[in-house]
């Protein structure tokens, strides 16, 4: 394909439109409108592949998808932080409509009603399902909130310090150090089993089920950090909640969570959606984008974003937040797989995950040479303690068309953190079972 | 309207919870499989959850009804300044939802994700040639993350080097407020700067603010008032020889592709809004992707992860995660928005060397055809030719006819069209600030002008119909005092009874 | 009309000296209009320190957000609870219903160094020309 008969199929200007463009505005030629670019600067070499057609790029796409081992052709039990559930078609098909996928955030509401009231409701079922006061329209990702859950701990408590469990997402307490660092706000890694917090300690982190898939005792940490003027920030798995306590009920400050579970493919880490919520008294600390209900001139019922006021477009370097762009879409993903599972699906994907992960426990706490050293109740993820190291394990597993648990072994001898949903069938939970026998065998 | 229709219209905008009937099921689930386990004691259970019970039929009328009262690129012409809103490629969508690249999961080992992996390499590949600059890490979720996360690479760079003290960045007083808000995030001062009278950076001002304390500059290039800097070449020299860095707010981009590459204008580190020139669809306000792209100084200061390649490997495992030797650390749990990255992709893949220059090329004819068209009609604060999006003030029109850009945006929404950005950059009255793109056609810049002729007329002869508009979209002006004052942000069972009452207005 | 019986700052800010010593202060009238809707006020807590002149809250519109500064130094003796609640009465009466704080007041003198209704009315003057 030569150059000069290149034609995007996304810009509709022909030689002939672009001269009479040029005539109107008054230059000889489109060189005359860059000539602020400074001249020894301008027209570099740009070193890129000639233009694919839709054709070539399809072809060239499914080969880079067919080099990836894809879950769903292979039998996955990994975890920790994303996670595979049943995604009901609907939500592919009302996020795919034009109207929520190519519109701007809704700065002007007449013409933005779908994706505002669609933010609503989101706000609603977040706050519903953490049984927190309210909640915004969505964050990056669960590790983000949680850790603007910390800062904004920080600015209500006026402290410089919050703690973690060290059943926090390690990923997590990273992507914290990354945000308070240069805030001049310390994390501590603190002990699960005896955490100590001081007067300087803005908020203390609980994640719930916790990184190694365990139910933490949200009441007892609550007490614990409003005994020393702290706030809690509880970190919770959506899904979980249709079954177990949420934060809410220990009286959490924060909630924060990943709401990917609830209607996100995996898509190798993003982008995914950040559920925050908190109680009332705390609404206008909020990081985020906030919808708000109001009424029109006509006095109907109409949605608005609110408390802009918290919003960097206005408080510039006093913002509560930078962000921006965040993710609306996704959050519509969300709202429409809370939505349609309602009050009993919620219910019943939860103890499926829960029935169908301890199934699979029992099956690997019977085979020779394997343990689960943790006590306790678990939600949907438990650890393994293997006879071989998890990379092994894995390697082999991989063999069998499986996609073993996370390799642990930092933080328990040969451990892997394996996980179970809905989405796994008894075939493949017996297959895992299967497989790891031979291993155990084999020494 | 009659008393039903009004309460039909109120019935479409019923929230899920006052739609919810008992008994009602929108998803099924297979019988249970396993033998039954035991559930955990009641204590650590909750006793309900308090949620809709809808049909998937009932919920897919209700929001696609609702997805009506939005405009969308798809719809409507949308010159939205500075955010670029242009036509979202369809096939980007398939591409990004192939199994292999929409199923898998993140903590996969880098061996059984070498085509993810690949796709990252080459994206990176990409982005640090169309900018010159040295190296890219895609890991930012967002323009604004990625800000932070350059920001958080300069103050690493003079922490580094024992120069804690360089504290204050200086900030245009033109720029987006995303721009102070990360500086600050970073644990910089801000510094603002202003404008000189052709737009450009005030050079006299700029000398005058560096000192011994200056961590670097931020700036939007072209600027936010749609300017290609004249000076830049001398604010970077200035802010370099007095060791400081420069961040480059790469937002308006699709203005300079294949024109200028910013590594050559000796920017330290920039970053690309996907969501902007890269065509991921905007989704109502996200997601985006932010890739953050360093030069010589700084890439070794790049978030994590950054995909490398190691040339004597074989294939089966050539690409795998690194993280930069001096790295400020993760920006999110995982590798970044990779659907959006995907995107991005095979847009870059599909457009080509040729296609690339083409956008810029266009998108900047466009802008300025649509100065030319209409200068007589508006104000124009800053008269030169413009890059990707021109600036205009409704200042006379306001003051001759009490017409502010404000009613003018509100107007343009019964004509069809989506209001440009107001009231933005702060450092014009009235701003009314339009950005065409290149995807949209001479009759629909011709029609857009036509109607931004008519209703400068109308300011002056029937004002009344811009100060009242919009006048047939499902909600007219909404009262946004009420909703800050006594904020209502979920819905509430009270609502219930209110919501009986029907028929509101 | 801005009230001759009370003293402004630049900062356009009102104080009421009563008839017990204390001041009641408040924004002016020009300094609401130029807010627009006022939606919030972040008000001192009382008992709180305040010192002539310096930040002791904020008030915020739907699109802007300023700083208030006491114009005199004292001690915070009440906070005005209706205009927390319904911010709209600081547009409504400004130098009625609508005041902020009622303080002690340090140093009688400290009024002295605010302006008179006229002086105040010229200083807006001299801003808009």
């Amino acid at each position: 394909m030569g150059s000069e008969s290149f034609r995007s199929p996304y810009t509709p200007n022909t030689d002939s439109d672009r001269r009479r463009m040029l005539d109107a505005i008054g230059v000889s030629s489109a060189a005359e409108l860059f000539e602020d670019i400074p001249e020894e600067h301008r027209d570099p070499v740009l070193d890129l592949a000639a233009p694919l057609s839709e054709m070539e790029l399809s072809a060239y796409a499914r080969e880079l998808s067919g080099m990836n081992a894809a879950p769903g052709d292979y039998a996955c039990f990994l975890g920790a932080g994303s996670y595979r559930h049943h995604i009901p078609a609907i939500v592919r098909h009302i996020t795919g409509r034009s109207e929520y996928m190519t519109s701007y955030t809704p700065y002007q509401p007449e013409v933005s009603q779908g994706t505002l009231q669609t933010e609503y409701e989101f706000q609603t079922l977040c706050s519903l399902l953490t049984g927190m006061d309210a909640a915004n329209a969505g964050m990056y990702d669960g590790s983000t909130s949680l850790a603007e859950g910390a800062l904004m701990a920080a600015r209500i408590t006026r402290r410089d310090r919050v703690a973690a469990l060290d059943t926090v997402n390690p990923r997590f307490i990273e992507v914290l150090r990354t945000y308070t660092r240069s805030q001049g706000i310390a994390v501590d890694v603190v002990s699960r089993d005896s955490p100590e917090i001081g007067d300087r300690t803005a908020a203390l982190l609980v994640q719930s089920p916790n990184f190694f898939g365990y139910m933490e005792d949200g009441g007892r940490f609550s007490e614990l950090a409003h005994s020393k003027g702290a706030l809690l920030v509880s970190y919770v798995d959506p899904i979980s909640l249709g079954m177990f306590r949420p934060p809410g009920d220990y009286d959490a400050d924060i909630a924060a969570a990943e709401g990917q579970a609830m209607g996100v493919p995996t898509t190798f880490g993003g982008p995914y959606v950040g559920i925050f919520a908190c109680k009332e008294r705390y609404v206008r600390q909020m990081p985020g984008r906030i919808v708000g209900k109001t009424v029109d001139t006509r006095g109907r019922t109409a949605y608005v974003l609110t408390l802009q006021t918290r919003e960097q477009h206005i408080r510039r370097e006093r913002a509560t937040s930078n962000i921006c762009t965040s993710v609306a879409l996704i959050a519509l993903m969300s709202t429409v797989y809370m939505a349609s599972h309602g009050k009993h699906g919620m219910r019943r994907v939860a103890e499926a995950c829960y029935q169908k992960s301890h199934y699979a426990a029992s099956l690997i706490e019977e085979l020779p040479g394997y343990s689960l050293p943790i006590e306790g109740t678990f939600f949907q993820e438990f650890v393994v303690e293997c006879p071989l190291p998890p990379s092994e394990v894995n390697r082999r597993l991989l063999e069998r068309g499986i996609i073993g648990g996370l390799d642990v072994s930092d933080r328990y001898r040969n451990g892997m953190l394996v996980c179970v949903t809905e989405a796994n069938t008894r075939e493949e939970i017996e297959g895992l079972a299967a497989a790891l026998s031979e291993m155990g065998g084999a020494g | 309207m009659s008393g039903l229709m009004r309460e039909l219209a109120a019935g479409r905008r019923r929230l899920l919870m006052d739609r919810s009937s008992p008994g009602r099921v929108g998803a099924t689930l297979p019988p249970p499989d396993v033998p039954e386990q035991e559930l955990p004691p009641d204590s650590e259970l909750r006793e309900d959850l308090d949620f809709p019970e809808v049909t998937e039929s009932e919920l897919v009328r209700y929001l696609a009804q609702l997805s009506q009262f939005n405009f969308s690129i798809d719809h409507n012409f949308y010159p939205l300044g500075s955010c670029t809103m242009k036509y979202n490629p369809k096939l980007n969508d398939e591409v990004a939802s192939l199994p292999g690249l929409a199923q898998i999961h993140p903590l996969q080992p880098d061996d059984q994700v070498q085509g993810a992996l690949r796709l990252m390499y080459e994206l990176q590949g990409y982005l640090t040639e169309i900018t010159g600059l040295a190296g890219t890490s895609l890991a930012p979720m967002a323009g604004a993350d990625a800000e932070l996360a350059g920001m958080l690479m300069i103050r690493a760079y003079h922490h580094e080097r024992g120069e804690a003290w360089r504290r204050n960045v200086l900030i245009p007083d033109s720029a987006h407020g995303t721009n102070p808000a990360s500086a600050a995030m970073s644990g910089f001062d801000v510094v603002e700067l202003p404008s000189d009278a052709h737009g450009d950076t005030d050079l006299e001002a700029l000398r005058a603010s560096v000192g011994d304390d200056l961590a670097g500059l931020m700036i939007t290039l072209p600027s936010t008032l749609g300017l290609f800097d004249s000076n830049i070449l001398e604010v970077v020299r200035t802010v370099h020889e007095a060791g400081g860095l420069v961040y480059g707010d790469g937002a308006n981009l699709n203005a300079l592709l294949g024109r200028v590459k910013f590594g050559d204008l000796g920017f330290d580190v920039v970053h690309s809004n996907l969501h902007k020139t890269f065509t991921q669809p905007h989704g109502g306000g996200g997601p985006g992707a932010g890739p953050v792209i360093a030069g010589p100084t700084l890439v070794d200061y790049l978030p994590e992860p950054v995909v490398v390649r190691r040339a004597s490997s074989d294939e089966s495992a050539a690409y795998s995660k690194g993280r930069p030797v001096k790295s400020i650390g993760r920006m999110g749990a995982f590798h970044g928005n990779f659907g959006a990255l995907v995107r991005a992709y095979s847009y870059i893949s599909t457009l080509g060397r040729e296609g690339i220059i083409q956008v810029s090329e266009d998108a900047v004819i466009n802008a300025n055809y649509i100065l030319s068209e209409l200068r007589d009609c508006f104000d124009l604060p800053y008269d030169r030719s413009c890059m990707h999006e021109v600036v205009f003030s409704a200042r006379s029109m306001n003051r001759d006819h009490h017409v502010s850009a404000l009613d003018v945006s509100k107007r343009l929404i019964d004509y069809g069209i989506h209001p440009p950005t107001m009231y933005f950059p702060l450092i014009v009255e009235q701003a009314l600030m339009i950005e065409p793109t290149e995807t949209e056609s001479k009759e629909t810049l011709d029609s857009f002008v036509a109607v931004m002729k008519e209703i400068a007329r109308e300011a002056r002869e029937e004002p009344h119909l811009l100060h009242e508009a919009p006048h047939d979209t499902p909600n007219t002006r909404v009262d946004e005092a009420r909703a800050a004052r006594r904020p209502e942000l979920r819905w509430r069972r009270r609502e219930a009874a209110e919501q009986d009452q029907g028929g509101e207005g | 009309m801005n009230p001759a019986d009370l003293r402004y700052s630049s900062e356009h800010e009102w104080a009421r000296l009563l008839d017990d010593g204390s001041v009641e202060i408040g924004i002016t009238e020009f300094a609401a209009e130029s807010l627009g809707d006022v939606v919030y006020v972040e008000l001192p807590p009382v008992g709180g320190g305040l010192t002539q002149f310096e930040k002791m809250g904020e008030i915020e519109s739907v699109k802007a957000v300023s700083d208030l500064f006491t114009p005199v130094s004292g001690r915070v003796l009440e906070v005005n609870e209706r205009a927390s609640d319904s911010p709209e009465v600081v547009n409504e009466d400004p130098y009625g219903a609508g005041w902020l704080i009622r303080a002690s007041l340090d140093d009688a003198s400290g009024l002295d160094r605010l302006m008179t209704a006229d002086q105040y009315q010229e200083f807006l003057d001299s801003q808009a020309a």
